[in-house]
């Protein structure tokens, strides 16, 4: 029995013997905060409480999940792929039927705080309220009253795809009792309004540890928070946040750090895949100060000599190639002949749009995956306002084989003063099969 | 090298282009963004049809912008495709769909096709004249006597590999390829036979392309069906 499976079934015990407290919990009746009645005749909100709403949303990316792909912004539908099963994304449009028209703030600050729906039902997790149940009422409610003001969009939910028992009531209830308490922002007295303000948009807002921060087997937080984590649906790697050598923005100005916030693209490093969406749909919408906020609390958590994130697996030693590896002769000489074009002999060449490959992270990190699907299947940079026309870079999977690309990563992971694991063909052939498309539209699925 | 010989290449057509938002940027410096599209459909978007993708060079620069937006927004089911225009904004794919259509590099010579002579005679047919009885207009009405599109926004037919066509004409009648409404084209698609589309497919396949050809410069004066999507 493995490590990982006995665990499990020590959880699972221990879920199902309090799970009869958790039952009288669920069952105890929790009526709407609004009573079933439509809101109405409520006075209109203030202009500038709706802007502050809009820009809330947008810090807070809800359009990234909740618009599905060529569908109405926030009419939901979205299907967001978890191990546990397809969750689609709920309709936050103003229909009284089928999106939020009914709700009212006390509901809307329920759902963000508590995790539970109008009806009182728990929310499944995937929507992070574990993250945003931190958030003041005031800005709830700025976001209630914005999303209220949308024309509605009547687009009925569709039901979550869970497998059993995810599917069932009980189990979130369970889950809740294991992981989630709702809680407020308490700011930082030490620390100054910059840092706090920071910390807000990263921890809150932002939901940054909803990727960057590891899983367990059920689904809960695992290990450091922020320390990097494998999103195996989407088959990318959210790198650690702590890491100089992942994502973390020790070496980096200030400014740097602002300008890679705000268009995902600075000297040392570019945002692809999920986190380009982040920064197209949220961040470059984000006023100066606050990305400068968000640039001072990312500082604070850069620890230089963290490592890299943790590796499962205690004990087990990581493998470095040999200089003489073939792999990595190999790899050079496909670099030379397929890469060396556009990105220099030696890794040196960049353009405003692209940062040079020597010393850049993407080959650094702890996972090869995001190197990898870089190879794979290219791919613009982040189209943003300040940088609308982004380079793209050929996909190499049609013309490379597994080994192939392996070896130029191998490589990349090990020229120009990195040393990194060897990249087996098996992991680039893994990642063939992760569709491209995260959020397929309807003719898709 | 390939950069160099479309900057010669690509330079006099683009100086007929509306400049794009923001800075104009030179036909050297798009060509440099845009070899994520030039890897796969070859230099200057010319793909010929010896393998499976299609051409877009010289496609009239309507039709490419309606199929980068279909690929972004799910009306098209090619994931690769989806997942290189993804949150692309309008601006930027309408500068790409014009450097395309500005390139005019020259066709290379048509497939060889197995096809017997009746099959060949059936798809002349229902290219040049459609067939009344079935509600099918002849391609020539709206895809131009030259069969190189019509500006601003329907696509030429020749120069495509057959496998290419095949499949459009299938994804139409599947509804994994859709266009704006009314989609003309799926309800054609839908009133073919499978014999249909290998004989029109297979005889257009099999067309040379003249020298200096080019899409007809307006739609024509009257559309068989309605089609959505043509506005300029």
């Amino acid at each position: 029995m493995s490590r990982s499976a006995r665990r499990f079934g020590i959880v699972v015990l221990a879920l199902l013997a309090i799970g009869v407290i958790a039952l009288m919990m669920s069952m105890r009746a929790r009526p709407p905060a609004s009573g079933m009645a439509p809101v109405a005749g409520l006075p209109q909100p203030a202009a500038e409480v709706l802007a502050r709403g809009a820009y809330l949303a947008l810090a807070g990316n809800c359009a990234g999940c909740h618009t599905a792909r060529g569908g109405a912004p926030y009419g939901g539908g979205r299907p967001i792929a978890t191990p546990f099963g397809t969750v689609y994304t709920s309709n936050l449009t103003a229909d009284i039927e089928t999106g939020l028209g009914a709700w009212s703030a006390d509901d809307f600050w329920r759902a963000m705080h508590e995790g539970r729906s109008r009806d009182g039902r728990a929310l499944t997790p995937a929507f992070p309220y574990t993250e945003y149940t931190r958030i003041t009422r005031a800005d709830a409610d700025a976001i209630h009253a914005w999303l209220r003001s949308l024309p509605p969009v009547r687009a009925p939910n569709r039901p979550n795809g869970l497998r059993f028992p995810w599917n069932q009531p009980l189990m979130t209830e369970l889950w809740r009792l294991v992981y989630f308490r709702p809680a407020s922002f308490v700011p930082d007295g030490a620390r100054d309004a910059a840092f706090n303000r920071g910390a807000y948009l990263v921890e809150v807002l932002g939901h940054c540890g909803a990727c960057h921060t590891a899983r367990d087997s059920l689904g809960g937080p695992d290990g450091v928070a922020f320390a990097g984590a494998e999103l195996a649906q989407l088959g990318w790697y959210a790198a650690s946040l702590l890491s100089d050598s992942e994502a973390a923005v020790g070496r980096w100005t200030p400014d740097e750090t602002v300008e890679w916030l705000a268009t995902g693209i600075n000297r040392h490093a570019i945002a692809a895949g999920p986190m380009a969406a982040v920064v197209t749909g949220s961040l470059q919408h984000l006023e100066r100060d606050d990305l400068q906020s968000m640039a001072v609390y990312l500082q604070s958590m850069a620890r230089p000599d963290s490592g890299g994130p943790r590796v499962r697996g205690l004990g087990r030693k990581l493998v470095l190639p040999s200089a003489g590896d073939p792999m990595l002769t190999g790899g050079e000489r496909l670099y030379a002949k397929h890469c060396a074009e556009c990105h220099g002999e030696r890794g040196e060449l960049a353009e405003p749009g692209y940062p040079p490959l020597a010393g850049n992270r993407l080959f650094a990190m702890h996972s090869p995956v995001n190197a990898i699907r870089a190879v794979l299947h290219g791919g613009f940079a982040p189209a943003t306002n300040a940088k609308p026309r982004p380079y793209g870079m050929p996909p190499f999977g049609p013309q490379l084989d597994d080994r192939e690309i392996a070896a130029i990563v191998s490589w990349l992971r090990n020229t120009w003063g990195q040393r990194g694991t060897r990249v087996e063909a098996r992991q680039v052939n893994a990642l063939r099969s992760v569709p491209v498309d995260d959020s397929p539209g309807p003719v898709s699925q | 090298m390939v950069p160099c010989a479309l900057l010669l290449i690509a330079l006099p057509a683009l100086a007929l282009e509306r400049p794009g938002p923001g800075t104009a940027l030179s036909a050297d410096e798009l060509s440099r963004r845009f070899s994520a599209c030039t890897s796969c459909h070859g230099p200057q978007g010319r793909a010929s049809p010896e393998g499976y993708l299609p051409r877009i060079a010289g496609k009239p620069a309507g039709y490419l912008f309606n199929q980068l937006r279909h690929f972004r927004d799910g009306r098209r089911a090619v994931p690769v495709m989806t997942w290189m225009v993804d949150r692309l904004p309008d601006a930027y794919l309408l500068e790409m769909a014009q450097y395309f259509a500005a390139q005019h590099p020259p066709y290379p010579r048509p497939q060889t096709v197995t096809l017997d002579a009746a099959a060949r005679e059936r798809g002349r047919l229902l290219v040049m004249t459609g067939d009344a009885s079935r509600s099918l207009p002849a391609c020539t009405a709206c895809h131009g006597n030259a069969m190189l599109g019509a500006q601003p926004a329907i696509p030429g037919l020749l120069g495509l590999p057959q496998d290419h066509l095949n499949a459009q004409l299938g994804a139409w009648r599947e509804g994994v390829r859709n266009a704006v409404a009314p989609d003309c084209m799926a309800t054609i698609a839908k009133r073919l036979a499978p014999q249909d589309i290998a004989a029109i497919t297979g005889w257009l396949a099999s067309q040379p392309v003249p020298a200096g050809a080019r899409a007809a410069a307006a739609l024509p004066a009257e559309m068989p069906l309605e089609c959505g999507g043509l506005a300029p």
